[in-house]
């Protein structure tokens, strides 16, 4: 149990932290406790401190509109927590549908569908494309384009106001992710995820890799739902720098041999690193 | 030969057909989407929040949190969900399930995060200070259906009446006399739009099996006369037209002429 615990504490963490969001996000509906009211559209933390989607936002300023100043606050504060620290550590520990493309995942290992799996047919750089559209559609429309057709959305807000059919939306992403496409949703179409990859580029804390002690087991290569990201494993010591990566921390939590870990990021004597 | 015929896939050339391929691919995944869009965007029978600004705007702004269900105290308020045909995620109410109270303190207002919500139109100044007026709210306007409308068969019935929290002045009662029986009256409900904020608490109060008054968004509660009708009994209206544009008064060969002119000096009998 205590080892188990210890192989899989970033995901214990994480579903702690998804888990509790959520239940706050529903007291502050059901029973209005004001810790965390709103969604994660827009947000109020104890009843004080504003949170908003940037990516929403944008959306809503491409259609030529712009929003009252506890948004655009919000927004900031959201940018800078990504920007600076979490990356884009919101796929891996807030967003909910991480719970259904996680369960996904997690069949698919199982039911050993990787290993049958057709070759991958669509590329990583399509939720780019989509995010790009987004912001043009929503120009031409006058509407948030994504905040209009977001399972993401769908599913945060069913949970705390009501699904309505919205349950389709959310069991289609589980489907193809389980049958269609492994990681399609998050690791191939999202927006949002491809919007924080963008803002998270640059931040702060990152998985780092130690080469020396790294046996090429590729046990985390096999765990990491955005694979490219692990390009270095094996080659050379150094930060996983690329934005796509989540932070979820299964990497570093299946590596045997202790050449993974979460560290912050060094930008001054990078040589140094090693 | 063989050189001539098969050509090399340079770097660019892979890049530009890659190009080529995903703004070609993009683009139709785009029509569709604005298809979509444009479609969802059009459910056009929604009663918005109080202090919603108009729906086109109000769209652009919704960030669909939900903090205003959340503040509503009646519960009055829904996010519309998939299947409802309604944009997704946008706070709307039914007034025949939940009408609007119209809370004095509006707390559906202030807790809109963008301003899709807004005081503007809603509050007045009063002794330096602003304060909420929600009786200024306009969400919708209550119209009602003459013929389902029991009160319209001479049966008296002041349901809607009593129930408006504007009373007398959004919902007037009009005596008619009935000249069926000859020694009653009927109490005919009229709706004044100057004073109707659309709460809906008529609706809800109507006794009939669908209501017979029921609460529309002004675009499509209102009609709209057009400009170059003038109520003549009316300085104002008749000011307004002195200093309208585009107006114009079709001017033909027999119109050039003055009627009087027109009438003795010919026309008449030589056509």
């Amino acid at each position: 149990m205590i080892d188990f615990l210890k192989r899989h504490r970033f995901m214990v963490a994480r579903r702690l932290t998804q888990g509790g969001l959520l239940a706050l996000y529903v007291a502050g509906s059901v029973y209005g406790w004001t810790v965390l009211q709103g969604n994660l559209s827009s947000s109020l933390v104890f009843g004080v401190i504003p949170l908003a989607d940037p990516f929403a936002l944008m959306q809503i300023f491409a259609t030529g509109a712009w929003v009252a100043s506890s948004a655009l606050l919000g927004a900031v504060i959201i940018v800078l927590f990504y920007g600076l620290v979490g990356g884009r550590g919101f796929c891996a520990w807030v967003c909910p549908m991480n719970l259904v493309t996680d369960l996904a995942n997690f069949l698919r290992r199982i039911l050993l569908l990787d290993k049958t799996e057709r070759k991958v047919w669509l590329g990583r750089s399509v939720r780019y494309w989509l995010l790009g559209l987004a912001l043009v559609l929503s120009f031409a429309t006058g509407v948030g384009a994504f905040e209009m057709v977001s399972p993401i959305g769908i599913l945060h807000r069913g949970i705390i106001f009501g699904f309505g059919m919205g349950f389709a939306a959310v069991l289609s992403i589980f489907l193809f992710d389980l049958f269609a496409l492994k990681n399609g949703w998050c690791g191939h179409v999202c927006p949002l995820g491809a919007f924080y990859a963008l803002l998270g580029r640059f931040s702060f804390v990152r998985v780092i890799h130690h080469q020396p002690n790294c046996t090429l087991c590729m046990k985390c290569k096999d765990i990491c739902p955005e694979k490219p990201v692990l390009e270095i494993v094996g080659k050379r010591s150094g930060a996983i720098t690329m934005g796509e990566c989540i932070n979820c921390g299964r990497c570093v939590e299946v590596c045997e041999d202790d050449a993974l870990s979460f560290g912050v990021r060094r930008y001054i004597h990078q040589n140094q690193q090693e | 030969m063989s050189n001539q015929t098969k050509r090399t896939i340079t770097e660019r050339r892979k890049f530009l057909s890659l190009m080529a391929q995903s703004v070609g691919l993009s683009a139709l995944g785009g029509m569709v989407w604005t298809g979509y869009l444009v479609e969802a965007k059009a459910a056009p029978l929604l009663l918005r929040p109080p202090g919603a600004r108009a729906e086109a705007d109000f769209l652009k702004l919704c960030i669909r949190c939900g903090q205003c269900v959340a503040a509503c105290p009646y519960d009055t308020l829904m996010l519309a969900t998939p299947g409802t045909q309604k944009p997704l995620g946008t706070p709307y109410f039914i007034p025949r399930d939940t009408p609007c109270y119209m809370c004095v303190d509006i707390p559906c207002m202030p807790v809109c995060p963008t301003g899709a919500l807004s005081e503007e139109g809603i509050s007045v100044i009063e002794k330096g200070e602003k304060q909420w007026a929600i009786e200024k709210a306009r969400m919708g306007l209550a119209v009602v259906d003459m013929e389902s409308c029991i009160a319209y068969w001479g049966i008296q019935c002041d349901a809607c009446y009593r129930a408006c929290p504007v009373m007398d002045s959004a919902i007037k009662l009009e005596y008619r006399r009935n000249e069926r029986t000859g020694k009653h009256a009927y109490l005919i409900p009229v709706v004044s739009s100057d004073a109707c904020t659309g709460c809906g608490l008529c609706e809800r109060a109507c006794v009939t099996e669908k209501p017979a008054i029921f609460v529309r968004p002004h675009a499509l509660a209102q009609g709209d006369v057009g400009k170059h009708y003038i109520k003549g009994w009316d300085a104002k209206d008749v000011q307004r037209v002195e200093h309208l544009e585009g107006l114009e008064t079709t001017v033909t060969n027999r119109s050039k002429l003055s009627p009087q002119q027109y009438l003795n000096e010919g026309g008449l009998l030589d056509d």
